[in-house]
């Protein structure tokens, strides 16, 4: 298993890709993919039974993107773990590609069909009914927007899934604190956001989403046995590229060219400081 | 909903049906719980998710006899139809049970993109379809469902006319894999003619004739049947009855068949005039070239008079004398 020096260099990587491909794109959802990106890291590379193997095995966890226009962030990670060529991104979001603005299952990696807002937490709970019923061992995690928690479905879910004390149940919140049109605080304040969940019967924890260690030791296991755990996670907009960080424009803003050179340089950069080979 | 409804069937209308051999069963909806509870006590895998519906449901006795195979969510359609998708796609059997009127609207945007999209295969129930709450009033009727989940791809959209199609539509259903859209009321419903035979997707036909032909789905069929044997005894017509269960994909052959042969089309169903049934053949039949004289019966584009579900078809005339009259009005023009 990669170590924590190894996969902090992915997370660079993946950003470096999901920049690239939403570039060549010329579209996309550039603040959002970046600060999900170590989130999608830990998950697929630590946490997660998923592979191109083991992607039809009725017992493989589940990963449900419920914040779908992050999808090129997925994307890139999907890439990385063998699912299909990276250099079929080339086509994303292009006539008749498969790789569609949203996640879809025309892609291999993908489990369910999502992008419109607060559909993942349903789904995932009738997941991780599914998997009690049939004592079937599998986990079921599913990564929201903090602005997607405005949609009263992930209250619905989060009520059933406490009543039904589906510990096999994960919700991780990308918390970057912006959505489209500003501040979350702004738009439809949350918070307390971690005693929302606490009062809906969930286990909460509250994590740097940026934190390798951190993360893994948050999704590693359930909090707590029958209770659904939420993951808060801490993120930053536009992670990892300086202008871009928590700026509200780069939802889905697109690099110009001179952009683009200046984040790969920065991102280059940040590789360059953390050695290959672990010490 | 204290005075007791009135029949949906005039005096001579029930001796038409008397004459036709025709005999009163149960509502579709009691039908469709006695399938399911078959269903799951054969196989483990399948699951009913209810929103506080078990009771309007009728599955009070499936809640009883296989308790964990149940899911009840609550007050909550849109969790409802997203857990639904979410037991389906880890290989459940999943009968989401709701009535029509909030399933098909409050949870649209789950139907369309966790079960359609994401192609998950959940029958959604819709009980108490159509006109069936009555007198609650248009909050609770569903005049839409047709013609919005028409507009979803990946959906089959199923409304039984009698207990015979009702049970043939559940266990065709269970074994379907595929997005199902199943539509229930709960007004007991007469026998029809040829009942044993049903072929899923396929238009019925419940009584021959070339004079003109109702095409008809639903809880509507048995009033189309009895005007077209109420006309034979009064005007000696000879009236084709096509029962149409599936209303998507629509049994286009059947339709064209009726044109071809019969001299005037009136569909009939217990929907707006809007987008079902009707619009589906009136498609149909403009793009083959055939032009038959041709009605479309329903309710037409308005919140409906208050009242039971009888007294609202007879208004719209939904009935065995309505129905007749708009043939009789049809073919001499």
């Amino acid at each position: 298993m990669p170590d924590d020096q190894q996969l902090a260099r992915k997370s660079l990587q993946y950003r470096r890709d999901t920049l690239r491909w939403i570039k060549n794109a010329g579209a996309g959802h550039t603040g959002g993919s970046l600060s999900c990106i170590d989130i999608l890291n830990v998950l697929y590379n630590r946490i997660l039974n998923v592979t191109p193997e083991t992607f039809s095995s009725p017992v493989r966890d589940r990963y449900i993107q419920s914040k779908g226009h992050s999808v090129e962030a997925l994307f890139v990670v999907l890439a990385d773990m063998g699912f299909f060529p990276a250099s079929e991104l080339e086509t994303l979001c292009g006539y008749n590609s498969h790789f569609v603005g949203h996640p879809t299952r025309k892609v291999a990696g993908v489990e369910q069909n999502t992008g419109a807002l607060g559909h993942g937490l349903p789904i995932c709970t009738g997941m991780a009914l599914g998997g009690k019923m049939d004592a079937a061992g599998f986990r079921v995690f599913t990564l929201l927007g903090d602005g997607e928690l405005a949609e009263g479905s992930n209250w619905e879910a989060a009520m059933a899934a406490a009543h039904y004390k589906l510990d096999n149940l994960t919700a991780i919140v990308d918390c970057n604190t912006l959505q489209i049109t500003g501040r979350t605080s702004d738009v439809m304040n949350n918070e307390p956001l971690a005693d929302k969940f606490a009062a809906f019967g969930w286990a909460v924890r509250t994590v740097d989403g940026h934190d390798i260690s951190e993360l893994t030791e948050a999704l590693s296991a359930p909090l707590e046995a029958d209770k659904p755990s939420a993951i808060i996670a801490r993120t930053t907009k536009g992670k990892g590229v300086s202008f871009m960080e928590d700026v509200g424009k780069w939802h889905h803003g697109v690099p110009s060219d001179g952009e683009y050179e200046l984040a790969l340089s920065e991102l280059d950069a940040a590789l360059a400081e953390i050695p290959e080979e672990s010490a | 909903m204290s005075a007791p409804a009135p029949s949906m069937y005039s005096a001579a209308a029930k001796e038409v049906a008397t004459r036709l051999g025709l005999t009163l069963g149960r509502a579709n909806l009691e039908v469709f719980a006695d399938a399911l509870l078959e269903l799951a006590t054969a196989d483990r895998n399948v699951v009913a998710v209810t929103s506080d519906s078990r009771g309007s449901g009728k599955l009070g006795p499936y809640g009883q006899s296989v308790p964990e195979q149940i899911v009840e969510v609550g007050i909550a359609e849109q969790n409802l139809v997203g857990v639904a998708a979410g037991l389906a796609s880890v290989g459940k059997t999943v009968f989401a049970v709701s009535p029509a009127c909030f399933l098909t609207a409050r949870s649209f945007e789950q139907i369309k993109n966790d079960v359609a999209y994401s192609d998950n295969p959940v029958t959604l129930v819709g009980i108490s379809a159509g006109v069936s709450y009555g007198a609650l009033g248009s909050t609770h009727h569903s005049l839409h469902d047709f013609a919005a989940l028409r507009a979803v791809n990946n959906l089959t959209i199923v409304a039984p006319a009698n207990n015979f199609e009702a049970r043939e539509a559940v266990m065709a259903a269970a074994s379907h894999k595929s997005p199902l859209y199943l539509r229930f009321g709960k007004a007991p419903l007469y026998s029809l003619p040829e009942d044993g035979t049903y072929t899923p997707g396929a238009a019925r036909l419940i009584r021959p004739g070339n004079d003109a032909a109702f095409i008809a789905s639903g809880e509507t069929v048995i009033h189309a049947l009895l005007a077209a044997a109420h006309l034979e005894e009064t005007d000696g017509l000879q009236i084709r009855v096509l029962s149409m269960p599936t209303i998507k994909p629509l049994d286009s052959s059947a339709v064209l068949a009726a044109a071809a042969e019969c001299r005037a089309i009136v569909t009939v169903e217990e929907h707006m005039v809007n987008g079902g049934l009707g619009e589906a053949c009136a498609a149909a039949l403009a793009q083959s070239g055939l032009a038959p004289r041709f009605k479309i019966t329903g309710i037409p584009d308005e919140y409906t008079v208050t009242g039971s579900q009888a007294d609202i078809f007879r208004h719209y005339g939904l009935s065995m004398e309505g129905l007749s009259e708009t043939v009789r009005s049809l073919l001499s023009t």
